[in-house]
């Protein structure tokens, strides 16, 4: 099947937080070129690690953030290595990086450089606060983002710590979906102009970008929304979104009104089949019914009800009632309910990769949406450091075998 | 490699290098709530002509959700509607009156890109799947996000964002060890979908723009809500483990967590990720014993006695206000930063400096801020034209100027109540 990205070239410089935008690009067909110092990326030290065995070709997080890319081995510290990635920039159509801000012009690779090399270049930036500014300096970190985006101060259990989620780095990945937007949409300008731009991306303003309407409520309340756990609150009232059942947990959000009557009378009405309806929850107009009119006791008394009932049923249960009926449910799934899901497997969503070194196929997750065309395609699994140092060096720069052997004695790649 | 023909292109012509980049693309836009609007929100702040199809029946929920102007209800007074709309036109259309679904069909011929999210069938029910709308316009761009996907046992599986991250894992993986899980705030799945919704349509643009070819794009928001837990998933289907919620712990950093600091439920984020670091921090607290202390002096002792160290930490921290904290520990390279609240977003100077929020005017809802984009492009920089559209704002504009429909046709439609 054809790629839609396919006539592009990306070069992906050293730094975590690009590594997800390469990876889009590269599942889209770009020719995308990990960039990695002499021995390896830092981010190969980043577990979870194949069978907690740490090593530089065994890390999980490299292989789910590099698919589909080749690796070459540059020191870009050295002008020589900064020589040979000028040449590839000549020929390429995006250049992707995420040091520090400042830091590629102190090498010489500031997009004013690397637009005199190629006019058409594309050069994405990723930075905790973007290039310029007060705190373009500051250090940056997945936590701070969320705190700084106004986002984490919405998380949590009111009466503790503001909380991020536990899986690192949600803001990196965030960043880095952002910026590959930024690419495409500059890429866009670059067909009618012939000139590439600088997309300038901050992680700081994506968690800003998650907040609905909290901005808004102190724009027009002076009110600052607070975490509130797993409750939802509508207007004086509010509700449980959490709930246990027999094997785990459930996400429910009791909507009233159009959204959620009908979900909630069929709820009711299998309730009852089971002996688990009051007369008075049988009594209730979903319809008409809205979460802000009533008191919070009556409210709970509600949540009281269906909760025992969840008690004896399963996610699995749950679920495929939910889909069936329209409740406004789904189960709060482990990796292990994602992996069982029968819904991913109908879809044909895992794609089975090759690792010959591990003598193993690892299943990957798949296209993050089907095209009919040009498909989102895992083709190939992580790039080992450096493996295509032969295919760019000596078949495409013109180096010999020889030259690539002194260039790595002299630390240039 | 870049065709050679764009740059041949590029010095023939002289074209408006500060023209929006996707001037010229046109979006029919079916989409309600978070995710679809600002897909083609993204779209419109770059150049896209932007048509949500709306109908005073069943309004996007946006439109009746709060803060509304002056506490005043209203659909065009809805101070969340505006910002997740600016920049886009609006036509009211009753899609259940067959001379409303004729008018789509008349305006598929303007359009590059078809996106929307309802449940899936509902457009096929309507003469509107994608099967049928290529038939008027071969080479269109379909876009079409759900909850679960277009096929499969639950592809009837509806409801807002919260349910993907359900299904996802984001609820397991949010909360304290000890307590339930909790889960982001709102519809995290939606935020993570904006993106790969964003990058399929521009990608496909892309191609089209090559080839002449349009397609289908069909967006199961599970699916892609998937791909920010990748390094989970791995570690579950190699190594069996599952990964848990840890608060705000992190496996790679001692300290690293959220404490407490002077003033009104007020907090400061801090991350060490090297002995170095810790040291630097130690000296800025004042702390020389601690630079010994063998309960902290390396990394593994730090995760060993993480309790004791957070204690400390929020024992530090708890005596000053969350802004000198960050200043403090980022002035000697310690990554901190301060929780800000919904206030302290408009005051925080990067975002100022980023233009973050742009003022609008809207004739009902009056001035209001507007988030931008988190990139910036260095030519073309994103900002919404136009405040967001009051409910069928357009629809005679449309009518007349892409329509070209006669003053008697127009006028009979409306008595039928076909723009409701």
């Amino acid at each position: 099947m054809e790629a839609a990205l396919s006539p592009y070239r990306v070069l992906e410089l050293p730094g975590e937080p690009s590594l997800l935008c390469g990876k889009m690009l590269a599942d889209l067909g770009a020719d995308v070129i990990k960039i990695e110092p002499p021995g390896g990326d830092a981010a190969r030290n980043v577990g979870p690690f194949y069978h907690d065995e740490p090593h530089p070709e065994k890390s999980l997080y490299w292989f789910a953030l590099n698919t589909n890319k080749r690796s070459i081995t540059l020191n870009l510290q050295s002008s020589d290595g900064r020589e040979l990635l000028g040449r590839l920039v000549r020929t390429a159509d995006f250049v992707i990086e995420s040091f520090a801000p400042g830091e590629m012009q102190k090498l010489g690779l500031g997009f004013t450089a690397l637009q005199k090399i190629n006019r058409r270049i594309i050069l994405a930036s990723i930075s905790p606060f973007g290039q310029t500014g007060p705190y373009a300096g500051y250090r940056g970190s997945d936590i701070v983002s969320w705190a700084m985006g106004g986002y984490m101060y919405l998380c949590g259990e009111p009466d503790r710590a503001p909380l991020r989620i536990s899986l690192d780095p949600q803001a990196y990945f965030h960043a880095s979906g952002m910026a590959a937007v930024g690419c495409l949409i500059a890429n866009h300008h670059r067909q009618r102009t012939g000139v590439g731009q600088h997309v300038d991306q901050s992680m700081q303003q994506c968690p800003a970008w998650m907040l609905t309407h909290t901005a808004q409520v102190w724009e027009f309340m002076r009110v600052n929304l607070k975490r509130q756990g797993m409750w939802r609150q509508f207007g004086p009232t509010r509700t449980r979104t959490v709930y246990p059942c027999a094997d785990g947990y459930i996400v429910w959000m009791m909507a009233g009104g159009v959204i959620g009557a009908k979900g909630n009378r069929r709820l009711v009405e299998w309730m009852d089949r089971e002996g688990y309806a009051p007369e008075w929850l049988k009594e209730i107009n979903w319809s008409e019914f809205s979460a802000a009119a009533v008191t919070q006791e009556f409210i709970e008394t509600i949540l009281s009800a269906v909760g025992k009932f969840f008690l004896t049923k399963s996610k699995a249960e749950l679920l495929a009632e939910a889909v069936n009926n329209g409740y406004i449910m789904a189960p709060i799934n482990t990796a292990r309910d994602v992996f069982a899901d029968p819904q991913l497997k109908h879809r044909g969503f895992w794609t089975e990769l090759q690792h010959e070194e591990l003598g193993i196929s690892i299943p990957y997750p798949g296209a993050p949406c089907k095209l009919s065309v040009t498909p989102w395609r895992l083709n190939r699994r992580a790039p080992l450091i450096g493996e295509h140092n032969r295919d760019l060096f000596v078949s495409e720069l013109g180096f010999s075998a020889e030259d690539l052997c002194r260039l790595k004695g002299v630390g240039v790649i | 490699m870049s065709d050679k023909r764009d740059s041949e292109q590029a010095t023939t012509s002289a074209p408006d290098i500060m023209t929006a980049p996707l001037t010229g693309v046109k979006v029919l836009d079916f989409t309600t709530v978070i995710l679809g609007p600002t897909t083609t929100r993204h779209l419109a702040d770059y150049g896209a002509t932007v048509l949500k199809v709306e109908t005073a029946t069943h309004p996007d929920t946006l439109r009746t959700a709060v803060p509304y102007a002056n506490g005043e209800p209203g659909v065009n007074r809805s101070a969340f509607f505006a910002p997740y709309n600016s920049g886009k036109m609006s036509i009211a259309l009753n899609l259940n009156r067959p001379k409303a679904r004729e008018i789509i069909k008349r305006l598929v011929p303007w359009a590059d890109v078809v996106v929307e999210s309802f449940t899936p069938r509902m457009m096929t029910e309507w003469g509107f799947s994608y099967e049928e709308l290529r038939q008027i316009k071969p080479d269109l761009i379909m876009a079409s996000t759900c909850l679960q996907g277009h096929d499969g046992p639950h592809s009837g599986h509806r409801g807002y964002g919260q349910l993907p991250a359900g299904l996802v894992g984001w609820y397991e993986m949010t909360g304290w060890p000890d307590g339930e899980p909790v889960g982001p705030y709102s519809a995290y799945s939606d935020f993570i979908d904006w993106n790969y919704l964003l990058v399929s349509i521009l990608a496909a643009l892309d191609y089209r723009q090559r080839t002449g070819l349009g397609q289908y794009i069909d967006q199961s928001q599970y699916e892609s809500s998937l791909q920010f837990a990748a390094p989970a998933l791995l570690e579950y289907a190699v190594n069996g483990r599952l990964t848990s919620r840890m608060g705000n712990r992190d496996h790679r950093a001692a300290p690293h967590g959220c404490y407490p600091c002077q003033g009104d439920d007020r907090w400061c984020v801090i991350a060490v990720y090297s002995t170095e670091e810790w040291q630097a921090l130690c000296l800025v607290m004042g702390r020389h014993d601690l630079l010994e202390d063998p309960r902290f002096a390396t990394f593994p002792a730090r995760k060993a006695n993480e309790d004791e160290l957070d204690r400390l930490m929020a024992q530090w921290t708890a005596q000053f206000p969350a802004d000198q904290v960050m200043e403090v520990l980022q002035s000697v390279g310690v990554a901190a930063g301060a929780v800000a609240k919904a206030e302290d977003l408009f005051r925080d100077p990067q975002l100022q400096h980023r233009d973050h929020f742009v003022p609008l005017e809207h004739p009902e809802i009056g001035a209001y801020s507007c988030m931008t984009s988190s990139f910036k492009l260095s030519d073309t920089p994103g900002i919404p034209a136009t405040p967001a559209p009051c409910l069928g704002e357009h629809t005679e504009y449309v009518c007349r100027e892409i329509l070209n429909l006669g003053e008697d046709e127009l006028a009979d439609l409306m008595a039928e109540g076909v723009f409701n």
